[in-house]
C-alpha cells in the first residue's frame, strides 16, 4: 500500500446556492511544501477555502479531500482545526464583546484538547511575542476581536492567530489583497515563520505580488472552477506578463490535471 | 430551640390571631388577612407604628387590581394559597443555636449556593446577609462595619434598633400606595437588608445579600433600603435561588435607594430563582418594584442586573435624577429560555437640571420565551440640560422566541438631548464558521458570541458576580442550540 499524501483532494465538485462553483479540482500538497493558487474574481478561491474548512452553506456534491490520512469532508469545522487545519480568512468576521486574548485562549485551549489547556501565564507570553513579531500593539490582547479593525489589522490578526494555533496546512485566502507593502511584508514574515518540513501552505491570490516574499514550489492556476495549469515559480512571470485571458485562450474548458 | 420558645415570642407580642392553636409556631397558615399581617409583625417584636404602616398598605392593596399591562401573560395569582411567612424550623433568633453558631443544615444550603456563612470561609472584600424564606440568617463583618459607622442588618433589626431612620426613609421612595405589588410588599414584607453609610464614608467591601425561597406555597416579600449620605459610597449584591417546584411561588420585593449629595450607590443583582420547567411548569413570579433617588447635587445611582431565571419578570428598576448634575446608570442582561417571559427595563425621571442617564439593555430569547424591554426615559418641563444615552440590544437564539422592544421619551424640556439605539440580531452562520474553524465546538461558540454580546453589561459587575454571571448564561444557553 502506497503511503497518501499528507494533504489531497480529488475530484471535487462543490455547489453555493445550487450553482455549481468547483466543477472537479484536484490539488495534493506533501508536507512541508508552499504552494500558491491564482485564478481571477470569480473562478472559485474562496469557494475552494471554504469547503475545505467546512464552511456550511457550501455543498459538496462530489469528490473527496484527505487530510492526515482523513476523509476531511465528514467532520465538522472544529474538527478539522483540532486535525491541523487552518483558514485565513478573506474577510475575517467580527465577534463584539470577545477580547482577542480570551477568544486565542478558548482557541488553544479547544486545539489543545481535554488535559492539555496551556497555563494562562505561558500563552500570553507567546501571544505577546508573536504580536511582537508582527508589529502588533500590545494593546490588541483587549480590544474585541476583529471589531472596529482596519483591514489591515483583520489581516495581521489572521496571521497572529495562524502563528498561535500553529496548523499543519493553513490555507490562506488572500491574505494579501488591500495590503500596503509594509503591511504585506509584515505577513510574509508571519508566514514564513511557520514554513519548514511540519508545515505546509496554500497561499490563495489574485496577484503575484506576495508571491516575491512567500517563496512557493508550487503553482496552480484556478479558472472556472478547476485547476487548469501547474507549474513553477516560472508561471507567475509568464502570468504576469500575460495576463489570465492568455491561460483561458490557452486551455479553454479543458481539464488539466494538477 | 424549642418551640415552647417561640410561643412566648408571640405570646409577648401584640399577637390577636384566632387561629393560634394548631399552627406551627414557625409558619403562618396561607391565606392574607389583618390578621396574618398581626401575626407577622408579632414574630417580627415590631412596635406598633410598624403594624400601622403595614395595615395601611394592607388596606390600599384590597381596594386595588394587578396590573396587567406588561407582555405576560399567567393565569389569575390566588394570592389567599400563599403562605406569607415561613422560617426555618427549630429555630428562632436568626438561626442560630446556644453556641451562636448557625444551623449547620442552613449553613450547608447556604454552601451549596457558593455563599459561606462562616466567619472563616467568608468571601474575601464581600460582607453578607442571608435571607431564608421569610428569616436573615446570618450578616458577616459586622463588627469592622460598625467601627466605620455603617449599618448593616437585617431590616427586621433596623426597625427595632434604628426606628428613626426606617420612619424616616422606609416608604421615602417606593411608597405603599406606588403599585398593586409594592403595596403587598409593604404589608407583609418578612425581611430584607437595610444599609447606611454615613457621611463621607466609602463602604470598602461589597455588602450582599443571598435570599432564598425554600419552603413551599410561601410567598418572599423582602423589602431593602439603602441609604448613602453625602460623600458616601455603597455597592450592594443581591443574588437569589429557589428549588425547583412544579407549583409557582410568588416573589414581590421592594428596593429603595436613597444617595444624597455626592453619593453613589451601586446595586447589582443575579436573578436566577427558579424559572419552570421546558413546558412552563412551576417557577417563580417575579414582580419587584427597584427605585433609586437621587436626592443630592451629584449623587449617582447604577443598577447592574442579570435576569435569569423565574418564570415570570416584572421589574423596572429605576432613579428618580432630583439632585441637579445626578446620574442614573441601568445596565441589564436578561436571558430567557423554555417558556420564560420577561418585561422588564427602567425607567430615568430626570428632573434635577443636567441630569444624566445611560441605559444599556441586552435582551437573550432562546426557545419559546418572550423578552420585552420597556423603558421610560421621561425629562420633566424646567430641567435643563438633561441628557440620556439609551441602547437596548436584543438576540434571538431559535426561531420561536421573540424581543420586543418598548421605549417610551417624554422630553418635556427642549434642551434635553437623548439619543437612543435598539438593535435585534441573530448570530450569524459566519460568525459561528468562522470561530468553530479555530478548533471551538459551536455550543462554546454561541456561548462566546453571546457572552461578548453582553459584555457592556458584565464588566460592571464586581469580578465573582461577573464569573458566576458568565457561568449561568451558559448553563441557561445550555440545551437551547440547535
Ligand atoms: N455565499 C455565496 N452565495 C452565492 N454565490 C456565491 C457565494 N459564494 C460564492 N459565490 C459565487 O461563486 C463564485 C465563486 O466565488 P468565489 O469562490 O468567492 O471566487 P473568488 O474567491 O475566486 O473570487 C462566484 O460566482 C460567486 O458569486
Ligand atoms: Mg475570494
Amino acid at each position: 500500500m502506497s503511503e497518501m499524501p499528507y494533504f489531497q483532494i480529488k475530484n471535487l465538485h462543490a455547489n453555493v446556492e445550487d450553482k455549481l462553483i468547483l466543477k472537479g479540482l484536484n490539488l495534493t500538497i506533501n508536507k512541508g511544501e508552499v504552494h500558491a493558487l491564482m485564478g481571477p474574481n470569480g473562478s472559485g478561491k474562496s469557494t475552494l477555502a471554504c469547503v475545505i474548512m467546512g464552511h456550511p452553506s457550501y455543498e459538496v456534491t462530489a469528490g473527496e479531500i484527505f487530510f492526515k490520512g482523513e476523509n476531511i469532508l465528514e467532520m465538522d469545522p472544529e474538527e478539522r482545526a483540532i486535525l491541523g487545519l487552518f483558514l485565513a480568512f478573506q474577510y475575517p468576521v467580527a465577534i463584539p464583546g470577545v477580547t482577542v486574548a480570551k477568544f486565542l485562549k478558548s482557541a488553544v485551549d479547544a486545539i489543545a484538547g481535554e488535559g492539555g489547556k496551556v497555563k494562562p501565564t505561558e500563552f500570553l507570553k507567546e501571544l505577546r511575542d508573536n504580536m511582537k513579531y508582527l508589529e502588533m500593539d500590545e494593546t490588541f490582547v483587549n480590544r474585541y476581536l476583529n471589531d472596529g479593525f482596519s483591514g489591515g489589522e483583520k489581516k495581521r490578526m489572521e496571521i497572529l492567530q495562524m502563528l498561535t494555533l500553529k496548523p499543519g496546512l493553513a490555507v490562506m485566502d488572500e491574505t494579501d489583497s488591500g495590503l500596503d507593502i509594509d503591511a504585506l511584508k509584515v505577513v510574509s514574515k508571519g508566514v514564513n515563520r511557520l514554513v519548514g518540513p511540519e508545515f505546509s501552505v496554500l497561499v490563495i491570490t489574485h496577484y503575484e505580488r506576495i508571491l516575491r516574499y512567500i517563496h512557493p514550489d508550487h503553482i496552480h492556476i484556478l479558472i472556472d472552477g478547476r485547476i487548469v495549469m501547474t507549474g513553477g515559480r516560472e508561471l507567475v512571470k509568464e502570468l504576469e506578463e500575460k495576463g489570465y485571458d492568455w491561460v483561458r485562450e490557452k486551455f479553454g474548458h479543458e481539464v488539466l490535471v494538477g | 430551640m424549642s418551640e415552647i420558645e417561640t410561643k412566648e415570642t408571640f405570646a409577648s407580642g401584640e399577637y390577636k390571631y384566632g387561629f393560634v392553636t394548631d399552627i406551627e409556631a414557625d409558619e403562618a397558615p396561607k391565606g392574607l388577612n389583618e390578621d396574618i399581617i398581626r401575626f407577622i409583625s408579632a414574630k417580627k417584636n415590631e412596635p406598633e407604628w410598624m403594624l400601622e404602616w403595614r395595615l395601611k398598605a394592607y388596606r390600599w392593596w384590597t381596594t386595588r387590581k394587578e396590573p396587567r399591562w406588561a407582555l405576560l401573560d399567567y393565569p389569575e395569582i390566588d394570592y389567599q394559597d400563599i403562605r406569607y411567612y415561613s422560617a426555618p424550623k427549630k429555630m428562632i433568633d436568626r438561626f442560630k443555636n446556644e453556641d451562636g453558631e448557625i444551623d449547620p443544615e442552613i449553613s450547608k444550603t447556604f454552601e451549596r449556593l457558593g455563599i459561606p456563612l462562616g466567619e472563616a470561609k467568608r468571601l474575601e472584600g464581600v460582607a453578607v446577609d442571608a435571607v431564608f424564606d421569610s428569616v436573615s440568617v446570618a450578616t458577616s463583618h459586622q463588627e469592622m462595619l460598625e467601627e466605620m459607622g455603617i449599618i448593616f442588618c437585617p431590616i427586621s433589626e433596623a426597625i427595632i434598633k434604628h426606628p428613626d431612620l426606617i420612619k424616616k426613609y422606609m416608604g421615602a421612595v417606593v411608597p405603599h400606595t406606588d403599585n398593586y405589588f409594592a403595596s403587598l410588599n409593604s404589608a407583609v414584607f418578612t425581611d430584607g437588608s437595610f444599609v447606611y453609610v454615613p457621611k463621607g464614608v466609602k463602604c470598602p467591601v461589597e455588602l450582599s445579600t443571598y435570599f432564598r425561597i425554600n419552603a413551599q406555597d410561601t410567598g418572599q416579600f423582602e423589602r431593602t433600603l439603602i441609604i448613602a449620605d453625602e460623600g458616601a459610597y455603597v455597592s450592594y449584591l443581591e443574588g437569589c435561588t429557589a428549588p425547583m417546584r412544579d407549583t409557582n411561588q410568588l416573589h414581590a420585593a421592594v428596593v429603595e435607594l436613597i444617595a444624597m449629595d455626592n453619593a453613589e450607590i451601586k446595586y447589582a443583582t443575579i436573578q436566577n430563582w427558579y424559572a419552570g420547567d421546558e413546558k412552563g411548569r412551576g417557577g417563580i413570579y417575579n414582580f419587584v418594584t427597584k427605585r433609586g433617588h437621587c436626592r443630592g447635587r451629584k449623587s449617582k445611582i447604577s443598577w447592574t442586573q442579570v435576569e435569569a431565571g423565574a418564570a415570570i419578570t416584572w421589574k423596572y428598576p429605576s432613579c428618580i435624577l432630583e439632585g441637579d448634575g445626578s446620574t442614573g446608570e441601568f445596565y441589564s442582561v436578561a436571558v430567557t429560555n423554555n417558556r420564560m417571559q420577561a418585561d422588564t427595563g427602567t425607567k430615568m425621571i430626570h428632573v434635577g437640571n443636567n441630569t444624566k442617564s445611560t441605559i444599556v439593555s441586552k435582551g437573550i430569547s432562546c426557545d419559546e420565551s418572550v423578552n420585552t424591554y420597556r423603558g421610560l426615559v421621561q425629562v420633566v418641563p424646567g430641567a435643563k440640560g438633561c441628557r440620556n444615552y439609551s441602547i437596548c440590544d436584543s438576540m434571538l437564539v431559535g426561531d420561536k422566541c421573540s424581543a420586543n422592544t418598548v421605549p417610551y421619551i417624554e422630553a418635556e424640556d427642549s434642551t434635553a438631548i437623548i439619543e437612543h439605539e435598539a438593535t435585534t440580531s441573530k448570530i450569524s452562520e459566519d460568525q459561528l464558521f468562522y470561530i468553530k474553524s479555530r478548533g471551538i465546538d459551536e455550543e462554546s461558540a454561541i456561548n462566546l458570541v453571546v457572552n461578548g454580546f453582553c459584555k457592556d453589561v458584565f464588566k460592571k459587575l464586581p469580578l465573582e458576580f461577573a464569573v458566576e454571571a458568565t457561568k449561568l448564561l451558559e448553563i441557561k444557553l445550555e440545551g437551547s442550540i440547535g
